[in-house]
């Protein structure tokens, strides 16, 4: 495993001087951790405001605008109030399970995160493996859906979690035969390799019409990863009430409200990092600044993620066996469609490159 | 060949339907249509006709049209009003009367149907376009309308 | 042990949830087990009482000035027309003859109503499938109508406008005005519907061939309103018992023979275009006159038994009044719409998925007050 820090030599170089070089590493994972978690928990916070203005914005209305300059400070009001609150349990809950499942799905969230390349320094983890490993960190998250609805011992969160296993495992399929058609491009798992690769234009332009498809197959199944609308059945509200995490209080649900809005992140960070070229700026433009990268793909995602929010507040939700029929019977046969059409593009060169 | 029409028609119906949400997220400006309701109290203005709670008008001496006829009391379909009343000697006249003690409105009863105000011979009772009718104890939605010391403008015959 | 016997050796059963009394989909409180199997529906038992306040017992004691306003907590939605199906009662017993100011009045408010309640559904009926934006539009348009009624009646819902004789006041100067605004304005907002959430594919997935209902099961469970007009069955008591202004108009009964959850969503948003034509014939109008016809302040029926129907927003509504000649009504039961649409739930919702019951019972358009009354 190589660890990239390149941002943070100079405080490596200090540790060094004072400590061990065991010691000094685990201080220094400690420490990027702990950055991560907080920029993390804070951008968390800042998409559920967005998420909620973009909503009202959608809907006639004017958002939070109390708390702060324009209702900013609206999302640390609701946090501080979520932690001061009651931890509830019902009676005949799996204690173990209930108390386990929020973790599962934070932790994964986050761990997801380390992987991004933000600029070209900014990366806590380049592994090789890179989008096999975000395909195979983000579907751990379901296994603390699973537990949740199961361990809460409640009928409605029963049906909500079985929803989300169902879904869950559907739609891995296409995340991950649609990222493959663009691997096919790079040749690469390695993240940090992928982007670099764009250096001659954004993969969605090189790969055309099959990054195209693949693409529009991406966010359709990405945003069901996520269970956002129209993919809400998880929590579907008109038929389950809250779904699985309809006995959690307090900062247990919390975690599961802001792992949500972290895994739309995430999503939306592989897309822009495998189809939009990460932090590399259109046409190269600021090129010649490295930091700016950091600016370019938060951009890039935020657009993404109001893709999404488009898609929340405007369609209604489909019904499960809908679901499985638009997985099974549309999008995996036009993604594998699609990886044929992608692998002859590629060998006949017929790819854009600038 | 159907197959791939259906997939191009889902993906146009989808994008009519953002275009639509587009369209107001791009007004969101001018388009909002939340009140922001205790801030604009001075601006806002009910309209004539709200019924929000039954008020007794006063004129400058203290006088009101109530003669006591139980009319609103007999109208109301909820046993909102009480009157209390006695027949003194009117010190204009010197004869015995009918006069009203108290005028008693249960707002916490009162469901604004409107029947004690159309029930009124004398106009004494009308509507307040009040609609901050909230309190902590329930006690204080029962409200005496005359007010104390009140009388009965006079002349007034039922 | 191979594949079938641990699949033949796997306990399964159906089981039951409670739906409601608290559940966003039930619009208030209905109470209704479901016997589910996995996500298919096997049962539906609507449990009611939860919001029963005896309003017919009440009505026993009242005098018939009284009752009007209490026919306006039944269904909130069309207060107004609950409103004129009593006073049309009374006014049928004493055979009094209403100027025709206010059967026009009654009559361009009962459409207002109508579309009040319509845009409400629509916005609900987005909301139950998922489409949460569609509230906000639905309920712009609406407060737009209340606005108009409680400038002229004093109330944005229980309004209690209409008193057995005619009306309680004239309709404020303004009102012309503001209604013709409102017809420029949801002439723009009602295409809208259509291009946001009718023509979208994930809708018409969801809404078509869901909770068929046919003609004679529609007839056989007693369906009105959009609900039996979905199914083909001609049911307007507009069209077939004419009540006031009606016979001054011409307009279209909506029917679809599919009757699917679908076609009852078509009719709801062709009457909201009816109704505006409706209103736009009379606006102009409007016949001089009283606003009120003469009355006794004791209002005593002669003995006997009158019925009157009406078309609420939801479907017929009847009043049914013996009368023994004193001034309170011997009896009087309301044939509420809701009832009986609420009772074909079971018929059409088994064998599908929870989704679609909660879709049918959006379209099905269940006002809780006016069930439990």
């Amino acid at each position: 495993m190589y660890i990239a820090m390149n941002i943070t030599k100079n405080i490596h170089e200090w540790l060094l001087a004072i400590l061990p070089e065991t010691a000094a590493s685990i201080v220094e994972m400690t420490l990027i951790a702990l950055v991560y978690l907080a920029f993390f928990a804070i951008a968390g916070l800042f998409l559920v405001l967005l998420e909620r203005k973009v909503a009202a914005w959608f809907q006639l209305r004017l958002g939070p605008n109390r708390v702060g300059f324009h209702g900013l400070m609206q999302t640390i009001a609701d946090a501080l109030k979520l932690v001061s609150k009651e931890l509830t349990v019902t009676i005949k809950a799996d204690k173990f399970l209930y108390n386990l499942a929020p973790y599962f799905v934070i932790v994964t969230a986050l761990m997801a995160l380390s992987l991004f390349p933000f600029s070209k320094e900014l990366q806590a983890f380049d592994i090789n493996i890179g989008i096999f490993f975000l395909i195979a960190i983000s579907s751990i998250g379901v296994i603390g859906i699973l537990l949740a609805g199961w361990s809460s011992n409640n009928k409605f969160a029963m049906i909500g979690a079985m929803r989300s296993g169902v879904q869950t495992i559907s739609y891995e399929l296409s995340v991950g035969l649609s990222l493959m058609t663009m691997v096919l491009m790079t040749g690469s798992l390695q993240l940090s390799e992928i982007v670099e690769v764009q250096k001659h234009g954004w993969l969605i332009v090189q790969g055309h019409i099959p990054a195209i498809i693949a693409f529009m197959i991406y966010m359709i199944a990405g945003t069901a990863e996520t269970n956002r609308a129209p993919f809400d059945l998880v929590e579907a509200e008109s038929e389950l009430g809250a779904g699985f995490h309809t006995e959690y209080s307090g900062m247990k649900f919390a975690y599961f409200f802001l792992a949500e809005f972290i895994n739309m992140f995430i999503i939306s960070a592989i897309a822009t990092t495998v189809f939009f070229g990460g932090y590399l700026s259109p046409f190269g433009i600021t090129e010649s600044i490295p930091l700016l990268g950091v600016f370019w793909f938060l951009a890039k995602t935020l657009v993404l993620i109001f893709l999404m929010m488009w898609f929340r507040w405007t369609f209604p939700r489909l019904r499960i066996d809908q679901l499985l029929v638009l997985e099974w019977k549309y999008l995996l046969p036009l993604n594998l469609m699609n990886l044929v059409l992608m692998a002859l593009i590629v060998l006949l060169k017929l790819t854009i490159k600038f | 060949m159907s197959y791939f029409s259906d997939i191009y028609h889902a993906i146009g119906s989808l994008l009519t339907g953002m275009s639509v949400t587009g369209k107001y997220f791009l007004h969101a400006r001018k388009g909002a249509i939340t009140q922001e309701y205790p801030d604009n109290r001075a601006t806002l203005k009910m309209f004539d006709r709200f019924r929000g709670e039954v008020v007794m008008p006063h004129d400058e001496n203290n006088q009101h049209r109530c003669t006591g006829c139980q009319k609103c009391e007999l109208a109301c379909p909820n046993g909102s009003i009480e009157i209390i009343w006695d027949r003194q000697i009117d010190p204009e006249t010197g004869k015995k009367k009918k006069l009203i003690d108290q005028h008693i409105y249960h707002l916490g009863m009162c469901t604004m149907c409107g029947l004690c105000i159309e029930a009124c011979p004398t106009d004494a009772i009308k509507w307040a376009q009040n609609f901050e009718n909230s309190v902590y104890d329930r006690t204080y939605l029962t409200r005496v309308l005359n007010k104390p010391g009140s009388r009965v403008v006079s002349g007034l015959e039922d | 042990m191979d594949a079938t016997t641990i699949i033949n050796n796997l306990k399964s059963e159906e089981y039951f949830i409670n739906m409601g009394p608290q559940h966003p989909a039930t619009h208030g409180v209905l109470r209704l087990l479901l016997t589910i199997d996995g996500e298919i529906i096997k049962k539906v038992e609507p449990d009611l009482g939860y919001i029963h306040r005896s309003i017919e017992k009440i009505c026993e004691h009242d005098s018939y000035q009284q009752i009007v306003h209490l026919t306006d907590r039944m269904d909130y939605l069309s207060a107004h027309i609950n409103n004129e199906a009593v006073c049309l009662t009374v006014e049928n017993a004493l055979q009094l003859e209403v100027p025709d100011r206010v059967k026009v009045i009654r009559t361009i408010i009962a459409e207002l109503t109508r579309i009040a309640s319509h845009t409400l559904w629509w916005g609900v009926m987005g909301m139950d499938v998922g489409a949460l934006t569609t509230y906000f539009y639905g309920f712009r348009d609406r407060e737009l109508i209340n606005d108009i009624f409680e400038e002229t009646c004093g109330a944005r819902l229980t309004m209690n406008y209409n008193v057995p004789g005619g009306l309680m006041f004239d309709i404020h100067p303004n009102f012309v005005k503001r209604v013709k605004e409102f017809i420029a304005h949801f002439k723009t907002k009602l295409p809208e519907y259509d291009t946001l959430l009718t023509g979208n594919i994930i809708f018409q997935k969801r809404m078509k061939g869901i909770g068929v209902l046919t003609k004679e099961d529609a007839i056989a469970f007693g369906a009105s309103g959009p609900v039996g007009r979905g199914s083909g069955y001609s049911c307007d008591v507009r069209k077939h018992h004419i009540y006031s202004a009606y016979d001054k108009v011409t307009f279209n009964e909506v029917l679809k023979t599919e009757g699917d959850t679908f076609a009852r969503y078509q009719v709801r948003i062709q009457e909201m275009w009816e109704s505006m034509s409706i209103i736009e014939q009379l606006i102009d109008n409007i016949p001089e006159g009283s606003y009120k016809a003469t009355t006794d302040a004791v209002i005593k029926l002669p003995a006997g038994e009158y019925y009157q129907k009406v078309e609420t927003a939801r479907g017929e509504l009847g009043v049914f009044i013996i009368s023994t000649g004193t001034k309170n009504p011997y009896r009087l039961k309301f044939r509420s719409p809701g009832f009986s649409n609420l009772s074909l739930l079971n018929h059409i919702a088994v064998g599908g998925k929870i989704g679609d019951l909660v879709a049918t019972m959006a379209t099905l358009d269940l006002v809780i007050p006016d069930i439990d009354r």
